[in-house]
C-alpha cells in the first residue's frame, strides 16, 4: 500500500504525479526533453541508459515501463532491453552505448563514482560532450523517478501484458499529462 | 574542471544548466515548486535543509553549502549551527515533526526502498500530513538528481563557504524558477 493517499487506479509515478500535478509538470516536461529527444543519443538508446539505471535501483515499475518503450521503439523487439538490464557487455548495441551505460551505472553510484577514465572510454568510442551530458542527466533523473515511485510505495502493475500497450502510448504521444491523468490500459490480445 | 565542454565557467549546477538550458529550465520550475513557493506547510527554511541534509550526505560540497546557506537564511542560523544539524540532527533542537521528515529523506537518499512504514507513520504521528510526506520524499528524491548532476559532471563550485551565505539572499528574493545563470 502506498504511503500516502493516492488514486489507487493509476499505477506508479502516475498516481503521485496525479496527487500533485504541479510538479508533476517540470517531470513531465524533463522526461520529454530527457528521452525524446534525437540530437545525438536516440530516444531508443535513451529508454535504454533510463531502463539500465532503473534496473539497478530495483525499481520494478520504471524498468519495466521504460524496457516496454524501447521495445516499442525497437517494433517489439525485447531482446536487447533486456539483455542490457542482464548483462549490457553482451547486449547487440553500440560499443559507445556500452561505455555511456558505465557511465550511467557509476551516476547511479553516485555523481562521484564517475572517474575521468570513463568519460575517456566513451570519447574513445566517439561520445560527444552533449552525449556524456545527457547520460549524466538521465541517469540522475532516473535517480530521482525511481526514489520517488518507492519511496512512497506506489503500487506497480502485476498485469505484464499491460506494460507493452501503454508504452505504445507513450511512444506515440511522449511525457504529457497523458501520463498522470489516464490510467494503465488492458491488453485486448 | 568539468568533465564536458559546457561553453561557460558557472559554477556547480548552473554550468550544465545553461549548457542545455531546457533540461536547466524544467529543474528550476521543480526547485523552485519544491523548494520557493509558499503554497506548502512546510517552511521554505524546512525544505531547503532536507535539501541540504541529502546533499550533505551525498557528500556534494556545491549543493550542500548552496542550500545549507539558504536554511541558515531562513532560519537566521550561522554556520556551525547548521553544520551540527547536518552532522547529528536528532541532537540538534529542532522540532521532532522536522527530525521525522530529516529521517525520511535520509532513507530515500539509500534508495526508495529504505523507506519503512513505521517513520512514515512515526511522522504522521507528529502530525506530517500526506502532502508534507509526499514533499520531503521527492525533494530528497530530486535532490539525488541534482547533486549526482553536479558531481557526475565534475562540476567547479567555490570553496569558500562565505561566497554561498552572501548569496543566499538573492536567491531567496528571486526564487529559482527564472534566476539567470549569469548573476
Amino acid at each position: 500500500m502506498p504511503h500516502i493517499l493516492v488514486d489507487l487506479s493509476l499505477p506508479g509515478i502516475r498516481s503521485l504525479m496525479a496527487f500533485r500535478p504541479e510538479t508533476a509538470q517540470p517531470m513531465c516536461d524533463l522526461a520529454e526533453a530527457l528521452l525524446r529527444d534525437t540530437e545525438g543519443l536516440s530516444p531508443v538508446e535513451r529508454e535504454l541508459i533510463g531502463t539500465y539505471v532503473s534496473y539497478l535501483n530495483d525499481c520494478f515499475y520504471c524498468h519495466h515501463s521504460h524496457a516496454a518503450v524501447a521495445a516499442c521503439y525497437l517494433d517489439g523487439n525485447t531482446a536487447i532491453p533486456d539483455a542490457v538490464r542482464k548483462d549490457f557487455s553482451r547486449a547487440d548495441i553500440s560499443d559507445k552505448l556500452k561505455a555511456l551505460l558505465q557511465i550511467a551505472a557509476k551516476v547511479q553510484q553516485g555523481g562521484k563514482a564517475v572517474r575521468p577514465e570513463d568519460i575517456e572510454n566513451a570519447r574513445r568510442h566517439e561520445a560527444t560532450d552533449r552525449e556524456i551530458h545527457d547520460t549524466v542527466l538521465i541517469a540522475a533523473a532516473f535517480c530521482m523517478f525511481n526514489r520517488y515511485v518507492d519511496g512512497l510505495a506506489t503500487v506497480a502493475p502485476t498485469d505484464m501484458s499491460s506494460y507493452p500497450v501503454r508504452a505504445k502510448q507513450v511512444a506515440e504521444q511522449g511525457y504529457g499529462s497523458h501520463i498522470y491523468s489516464s490510467r494503465q490500459p488492458i491488453a485486448t490480445t | 574542471m568539468a568533465y564536458i565542454d559546457l561553453q561557460n565557467d558557472l559554477p556547480g549546477i548552473r554550468g550544465p544548466m545553461a549548457y542545455r538550458p531546457d533540461t536547466g529550465r524544467a529543474l528550476n520550475v521543480l526547485a523552485e515548486l519544491l523548494l520557493h513557493d509558499d503554497a506548502n506547510t512546510l517552511s521554505r527554511g524546512e525544505r531547503e535543509l532536507i535539501g541540504a541534509y541529502v546533499s550533505s550526505e551525498n557528500d556534494c560540497f556545491f549543493c550542500q553549502n548552496v542550500h545549507g546557506a539558504l536554511a541558515q537564511h531562513y532560519f537566521g542560523w550561522d554556520m556551525p549551527f547548521l553544520d551540527s544539524i547536518k552532522k547529528d540532527y536528532l541532537s540538534a533542537p529542532i522540532p521532532d515533526k522536522l527530525k521525522s521528515l530529516l529521517s525520511i529523506a535520509g532513507s530515500v537518499r539509500k534508495g526508495g526502498k529504505y523507506v519503512t512504514s513505521e517513520q512514515i507513520a512515526h511522522a504522521k504521528r507528529l502530525g506530517a500530513t500526506d502532502r508534507e510526506i509526499h514533499d520531503t520524499v521527492l525533494i530528497a528524491a530530486a535532490f539525488c538528481m541534482f547533486n549526482r548532476y553536479v558531481d557526475g559532471l565534475n562540476t567547479w563550485a567555490p570553496q569558500d563557504r562565505q561566497v554561498y551565505v552572501d548569496r543566499a539572499s538573492m536567491r531567496a528574493k528571486d526564487g529559482y524558477a527564472d534566476m539567470n545563470l549569469y548573476k
